[in-house]
């Protein structure tokens, strides 16, 4: 994506000074809610069709899953999982997979890039492809292993959560064509209530383990899901506690601003030391034997 | 006044010279490309190297080479950097030595100590840098390595990274603040009273082997 609104990015990658952020926009959020998902991958058409993109014809591996795993062009993808939660209840779970949209992103910490990726004001994350520069650090700072870089432009790529549609006031594409309802999308505080309301319906209905995943490790996220057994997120392979990795977090935290004054510091104290102590010079006399001697 | 031919005594010879400064080189180089994508602050030096990308493209091809070549220092000066107890000695007055009271200081040979205690931590640092490097390095390799590792990788990068730089910076600094000593590696040669006054132990080594 290209970035459309300027006044209200309330963080952005590799800067370290605010960036425009006058204009405060409402907090969105996208709820998925497995339990009315059929698996008609329509979301996933809908998401190729709004950003115009093809995958390559891929293989069948054997399972419903297609293509196998999200790809540069490929931003969202159902991925069915057939469990057994308890002994001998066999179950067949569908999760529609993509980027969460964090409030605390990985990728954004990670990203070296200055303004390669952007939060909106509304809790977007979004990728503004042409200041990538393919390093790949998005994906070693992502929790959720979202993004792809591309094999031909090196550039990465993940849902935008259709910024572009959202800013002007439409839902994703995804969103619009699920034709069961499972995918809706709305203030962060709208969808949080009703995600509350349909994990209590679930509850009553027997999934006494129903929940709502919005994982309070990456700051809570703008793509939330209504789970059967929320207590076991593994099952359809969302990790149980995500957050940004300590190791990226020491990476890109307060070392590298300190790292840099450091090296400044020995530098300085060079300087000062040669004004100050002087330069070490072999004494005049040494030098004045070593010329008789040879002489 | 310009030594004239007796007085000096060969340091290093001309493919040694040719060697460190190829590393040089490519350390200035990886240094400064490698700095850009360190903090946002030096994201402008990107610049140099032809904007982010190229940068990114360019940083790994000259940091295999700053370790490669750096190889052929490595096995040349490994035996010579072996810690002494004398070593130890000199090590304890480092503070004399900083401060350019020379006197009574232990003999040094070729190396001194904080010459040895550097060309080790250039040594570690190159082999971390070299491995992390190649963990980390897209488009080629860093698909084949588990996330956990890429993690591990950029830390261990990062950080041996700001050692080099800064034990290089250390480097330098020496090589401009003991006089007569930046000539060893432009022309090979020292005085003889340079040889003999900060490096005593070699000096004798050399005189008697003529």
């Amino acid at each position: 994506m290209a970035s459309l609104q300027s006044l209200d990015v309330q963080a952005r990658s590799g800067t370290t000074t605010p960036a425009p952020s006058i204009r405060q926009t409402t907090e969105v959020a996208k709820l998925i809610d497995e339990s009315k998902c059929i698996g008609c991958k329509a979301c996933q058409v809908a998401c190729m069709n709004w950003n115009d993109l093809r995958d390559t014809v891929g293989e069948n591996v054997g399972v419903y899953d297609n293509p196998a795993d999200l790809s540069p062009s490929s931003w969202t993808l159902m991925r069915f999982f057939e469990v057994e939660p308890e002994q001998g209840k066999l179950e067949w779970l569908i999760r529609k997979d993509g980027c969460m949209h964090c409030a605390d992103p990985g990728c954004l910490k990670a990203c070296t890039a200055p303004g390669a990726i952007v939060q909106y004001s509304n809790g977007i994350v979004d990728f503004i492809s042409e200041n990538c520069i393919g390093c790949g650090y998005c994906v070693t700072g992502c929790p959720f292993n979202i993004p792809r870089i591309s094999k031909k432009d090196h550039k990465a790529y993940k849902c935008t959560l259709c910024s572009d549609r959202v800013s002007v006031g439409l839902e994703p594409a995804c969103v619009k064509t699920c034709p069961t309802g499972a995918i809706s999308f709305g203030t962060k505080v709208d969808m949080k209530t009703y995600a509350e309301k349909r994990a209590g319906e679930l509850q009553e209905r027997g999934f006494k383990d129903a929940g709502v995943y919005d994982p309070t490790g990456v700051g809570g996220t703008h793509v939330m899901y209504v789970l059967k057994h929320a207590n076991a997120p593994a099952l359809v392979g969302l990790p149980e506690a995500p957050t940004v990795s300590p190791l990226v977090s020491v990476w890109k935290g307060i070392t590298k601003p300190l790292a840099s004054i450091a090296l400044g510091l020995v530098a300085l104290g060079a300087f000062l030391h040669y004004v100050t102590v002087g330069p070490k010079e072999v004494p005049e006399e040494e030098e004045e034997e070593h010329r008789r001697g040879r002489a | 006044m310009t030594p004239n031919h007796d007085q000096l005594v060969q340091r290093y010879t001309p493919r040694e010279r040719a060697i460190h400064w190829i590393v040089a080189i490519a350390f200035v180089l990886a240094a400064l490309s490698g700095l850009a994508l360190f903090y946002p602050a030096f994201f402008a030096l990107s610049a140099l190297f032809g904007g982010g990308p190229g940068t990114r493209i360019l940083h790994p091809f000259i940091g295999v080479v700053m370790f490669a070549v750096f190889c052929v220092t490595m096995v040349r000066f490994w035996h010579l950097n072996k810690v002494t107890d004398a070593d130890r000695r000199w090590m304890k007055r480092i503070g004399d030595v900083i401060a350019n009271r020379d006197d009574d200081l232990p003999e040094v040979g070729k190396y001194n100590a904080g010459q040895k205690y550097l060309f080790w931590v250039i040594v570690v640092m190159m082999w971390l840098l070299i491995a992390s490097g190649i963990v980390m390095w897209r488009p080629y390799f860093a698909d084949s390595f588990p996330i956990g590792l890429n993690r591990i990788a950029v830390v261990v990068h990062a950080a041996s990274a700001f050692i080099l730089i800064a034990g290089i910076m250390v480097h330098v600094y020496a090589a401009i603040w003991v006089k007569g000593t930046m000539r060893a590696m432009t022309r090979g040669t020292v005085t003889r009273a340079w040889a003999k006054h900060h490096h005593a132990g070699w000096y004798r080594e050399i005189s008697a082997r003529k």
